[in-house]
């Protein structure tokens, strides 16, 4: 422990400034509001006020932190499934074989198509209470933001330095301690990062499951996307516009406040020896560290964590239990049981599908996935062809990287989906085709992650490289095809990745739209999801889920996984 | 001054100078007032410490980067941008890990538009020349060190270049690779095989200028310029134990440590605390000292022996010695190293008593230090924020040494318990210490 320092010299340290005042209020602001919508949440659904939605914009700031709540719960659901599925997956090779692959599949399945199916279970938990569509509500935001994380902590888990891995059994840390000392540090940047993603993936669901209709009951929980939900029935345009404003100040305060702080925080955890040029701390991590009172309740709460992440727990008896061999016999067992559980389920779904569509549902499904397919294919190159040059331009060029950079984030963090009435209100009055002018909606929200993508990656082009390049006078055509797009390949594969995963689910929602009682549609099979979804008809949900995942699945398998792997074998440095 | 280009000359650099403006009315200056020339059949080094400019320079003639002030004469003409017939090798490589090995020596010739069959043939040729046969369709991954620097070799020797501009080749290699391949350039240079017209190299190593060059140009740094010029006629191959060899390089170990002639005009007169600091550890600072006390230096040593047993590069070895002089612990004279009263204190000391001595050393020697503590010691709360010295450092140097500088005053004064440092809070205090 420290040497203790004069004890004048602490009371003067701690004597509280202008910014503890601030956050006090803050604090118990905080507290007031969390209050406030949990006593909402228990009221039953009947009550006049529980589900009213009004389009005065003096709501919107009280729907607006009611949205939020329902992100930050859906975040802590998706934190506390992190903590365990990764790490269940990760320790046990058996569970892992399983879980791993589920993981991938959850990850790549559209989810929002399930929505009414959740709402009917959560409300009969609890019956005629508002609490219950909360909780589908917040499950779908869950849906959204827990696959990729879990992901992220796994890959963590897997990777260790050995060396560490070794200095924490050397010294003996249960596996309790290990975990939160040594493995839980190491993923944190990871995690953080995908947190940060998940919460863009987030905000493009609050928006779609606050208005909930199963078959004729529809309800609207008070929330930034039944306010727009509302707006578009009642053709309120300057509504929209109301709600894309508070959109975009929350997004911004939650960057500002919560994400920017925690990725600079985390920084600390990276697993390099050698720092990097470091950049200045976001100016609210530079508040927490100076406020005293902040810093004392933080120092309490880290120490409490300390205490209890210390624990000698422990699930093995001893160190050398986790050394021994895997029995073939215990291998056999387990594949016979996992066997027999597929075909069950199998068995299953096929009796129940085939009593309720036959095979030209098949087809119609397929066609409309080429459909679909096409769309997602045309826009990925179209956005390829805009932001892969405007990115390389950006990145090049330092100063405006690091403008740029935000901004893209931004924009990706962005519902996009809030920005669609004002599109569909012009196909609308001009009359469009909505099959081939719907379609920009897709990528409108997704493109972002190509354009930083490249940004980054041509920030990141060694400068040495591009010397040499300037040395021997490579330039124009030649430059482009053997010096900068080999170079930003790696990085933009993993943008499109998730620009094209995006697409798809986006497909769903983008494919139809309504604006009063017109509503427009394109053909695909988003649209043809969002029609048996609406109908309540649970077959071809199931049905137009599967064929989406089918090709989702296929399109990462047959393109972007071979196109990553060259990636990393050939294009990289090390 | 007279431009001739029939007498051979390739390239002439005349009053170049290189600042960086910076937010105060100061500059950063890197160059200044560099003048050379270099004729066909040369081969020259350019021998200076880090940070000194030399790679600066050598950018600015390979057309990399526009001097500030000052031209570039590329055979006669007005350099603008990087000129045809000069290609460069770098220190890192640069090798395009997605091109084969043919494909990266290829590069320079697709540039120029030089028909498929005519690129292949001349690759194909230096390929064999630089002793990469049968390496073609490797990637820069699957190839060692020395491999890779000499894909690099061949990509530029392919352009026939007349220029060939070398930024420290080898000091990324190993020792035994480095040696091979400076032996094998040396040897096609003699022999005349290799299809260029001069060599420019950048080095700071100053057995490998005296090995290799004909002409030496020693450089000095803050701004940078060249000092000195040496003639290096010994008849290759050299054999590093000729006396004459050793000769030479011992004037240069005296050249490069001498005293700054006092008086000497300082653009900018920098104040005290913006004394550059060397990132020298406190344990090589011990450990320095402790070899010198001991045989067989007795408190003396020639820095290039003192080099050869430590297997030190000059280039960790003179800041190590300045860092010595600076705390007054030791003494640079002519290419020696002379340990002072209060350097054998220091070592006679033990590990507890060692450190009131550095922190004495620390005070008295270093304003940096001796002003964080003041600062420290006024303030109320006994706290202050690094970012106002690194801003204050800001001023007389570049973002990067104000860094290094500020890094090794924490390590320092935190060794000497002068002061304590929160790398979080980015501040400093006086908690913890005694």
């Amino acid at each position: 422990m420290s040497d203790r320092p004069f004890p004048s010299l602490v009371a003067v340290r701690r004597l509280p400034n202008i910014w503890d005042l601030a956050a006090v209020a803050f604090v118990f602001g905080l507290i007031i509001a969390v209050v406030e919508i949990a006593r909402h949440t228990w009221q039953p659904i009947s009550a006049p006020e529980a589900l009213a939605v009004s389009l005065d914009p003096g709501n919107l700031p009280n729907y607006a932190l009611r949205t939020t709540m329902r992100m930050f719960a859906a975040l802590a659901a998706s934190l506390a499934f992190t903590f365990t599925y990764a790490t269940a997956a990760a320790k046990s090779r058996r569970a892992g074989a399983v879980m791993i692959p589920i993981l991938d599949i959850l990850q790549s399945v559209p989810i929002l198509g399930f929505l009414t199916f959740t709402v009917v279970f959560f409300m009969s938990l609890f019956p005629g209470r508002v609490l219950g569509l909360e909780l589908a509500a917040v499950f779908a935001i869950f849906t959204s933001q827990a696959w990729n994380m879990a992901f992220s902590l796994y890959q963590s888990l897997k990777t260790v330095p050995r060396d560490l891995e070794e200095a924490a059994r050397a010294f003996r840390l249960s596996a309790w301690q290990r975990f939160w000392r040594l493995e839980v540090p190491f993923g944190m940047p990871g995690l953080i990062w995908n947190t940060m993603m998940s919460m863009s993936g987030g905000w493009f669901f609050v928006t779609a499951s606050e208005a909930i209709s199963v078959g004729d009951n529809t309800w609207k929980l008070p929330g930034i996307g039944s306010y727009v939900a509302l707006a578009l029935e009642r053709r309120d345009i300057v509504a929209v516009a109301y709600a894309i404003v508070v959109m975009l100040l929350v997004i911004l305060a939650y960057d500002q406040l919560l994400f920017r702080p925690l990725v600079a925080w985390s920084a600390k955890f990276r697993f390099e020896t050698i720092s990097g040029a470091a950049a200045r701390d976001p100016w609210m991590l530079r508040l927490l560290r100076r406020t005293y009172l902040l810093q004392m309740i933080g120092d309490g709460i880290a120490n409490l964590f300390f205490r209890f992440s210390g624990l000698r727990i422990s699930l093995w008896p001893s160190h050398r239990a986790r050394e021994r061999a895997p029995s073939r016999a215990g291998d056999a067992a387990w594949l016979t049981v996992l066997l027999a559980v597929i075909g069950i389920a199998l068995w299953q779904i096929v009796t129940y599908m085939a009593a309720a569509i036959g095979w030209d549902d098949i087809v119609q499904a397929l066609r409309l996935g080429c459909y679909t397919l096409a769309r997602v294919a045309i826009l990925m190159i179209l956005a390829t062809l805009v932001w892969v040059p405007i990115g390389v331009w950006l990145g090049l060029r330092p100063v405006w990287a690091r403008r740029a950079q935000p901004v893209a984030q931004f924009l990706a963090a962005f519902p996009a989906n809030l920005l669609f009435p004002p599109v569909v209100l012009a196909i609308v009055a001009l009359d469009l085709n909505p099959d081939i002018w719907l379609t920009p909606l897709i990528i409108l929200g997704t493109q972002w992650y190509i354009l930083f993508n490249v940004i980054a990656g041509a920030a990141a082009f060694p400068s040495d490289l591009r010397e040499a390049a300037s040395n021997f006078r490579v330039q124009g055509g030649l430059w482009w095809r053997r010096v900068i797009l080999p170079g930003i390949f790696p990085y933009y594969v993993t943008g499109a990745i998730t620009a094209s995963g995006g697409s798809w689910n986006a497909s769903i929602v983008a494919e139809t739209a309504a604006w009063g009682d017109t509503k427009i549609s394109a053909h695909g099979l988003g649209a043809y999801i969002a029609a048996a979804t609406e109908k309540g008809d649970m077959a071809r949900v199931v049905l137009g889920v599967a064929v989406m995942s089918g090709f989702v699945v296929l399109f990462n398998r047959l393109l972007w996984r071979p196109l990553y792997a060259y990636a990393t074998r050939r294009l990289t440095l090390d | 001054m007279d431009i001739n280009v029939t007498s051979g000359e390739l390239l002439r650099v005349e009053a170049c100078r290189q600042a960086y403006p910076k937010e105060s009315n100061l500059e950063l200056i890197v160059l200044e007032n560099v003048n050379l020339s270099l004729r066909a059949g040369e081969m020259v080094a350019l021998l200076g410490r880090s940070g000194s400019g030399k790679s600066t320079l050598l950018r600015i003639i390979a057309g990399l980067l526009k001097p500030t002030a000052g031209r570039v004469l590329w055979r006669g003409q007005p350099l603008q941008g990087p000129a045809e017939g000069v290609a460069m090798v770098f220190q890192s490589f640069a090798l395009f890990p997605w091109l084969t090995v043919c494909e990266n020596v290829q590069l320079g010739l697709e540039a120029k538009g030089v028909p498929r069959a005519e690129r292949e043939r001349r690759a194909e040729q230096g390929i064999d020349l630089i002793g990469l046969g049968g390496f073609e369709n490797a990637y820069p991954r699957e190839l060692s060190g020395g491999m890779r620097q000499r894909v690099g070799f061949a990509r530029a020797l392919v352009v026939h270049p007349d220029l060939l501009l070398m930024d420290e080749p080898f000091s990324a290699l190993d020792v035994l690779t480095a040696e091979t391949l400076r032996t094998d350039l040396i040897d096609l240079w003699s022999e005349d095989k290799l299809p260029i017209k001069s060599v420019l190299m950048v080095t700071h190593n100053i057995e490998e200028a005296v090995l290799m060059c004909d002409r030496i140009l020693v450089f000095s740094s803050n701004p940078g310029r060249v000092v000195n010029e040496l003639r290096v006629n010994l008849p290759h191959p050299r054999n590093r134990l000729d006396p004459m060899f050793r000769k030479i390089v011992d004037d240069i170990y005296g050249l490069m440590t001498r005293r700054e002639a006092p008086g000497r005009p300082l653009a900018p007169a920098a104040p005290g605390i913006a004394t550059k600091l060397h990132p020298v550890g406190t344990n090589l600072i011990a450990g320095l000292l402790e070899t010198l006390v001991g045989e067989p230096y007795n408190g003396r040593a020639d820095l290039p022996a003192l080099a050869e047993t430590l297997q030190l590069e000059l280039d960790e070895l003179l800041p190590l010695g300045e860092t010595l002089q600076l705390l007054r612990f030791a003494e640079l004279e002519e290419g020696d190293i002379r340990i002072t009263p209060a350097g054998r204190a220091y070592v006679a000391a033990d590990i507890e008593d060692r450190k009131p001595l550095f922190a004495a050393a620390l005070r008295a020697n270093v304003p940096l230090i001796s002003m964080i503590r003041q600062v420290l010691e006024e303030r109320w709360n006994h706290r202050a924020s690094a970012v106002r010295f690194q801003d204050e450092l800001e001023d007389y140097m570049s973002p990067d040494y104000a860094e290094q500088t500020l890094r090794t005053a924490i390590s320092w004064g935190r060794f000497a318990e002068l002061f304590s440092y929160d790398e979080e809070a980015q501040q400093f205090s006086l908690e913890e210490v005694s």
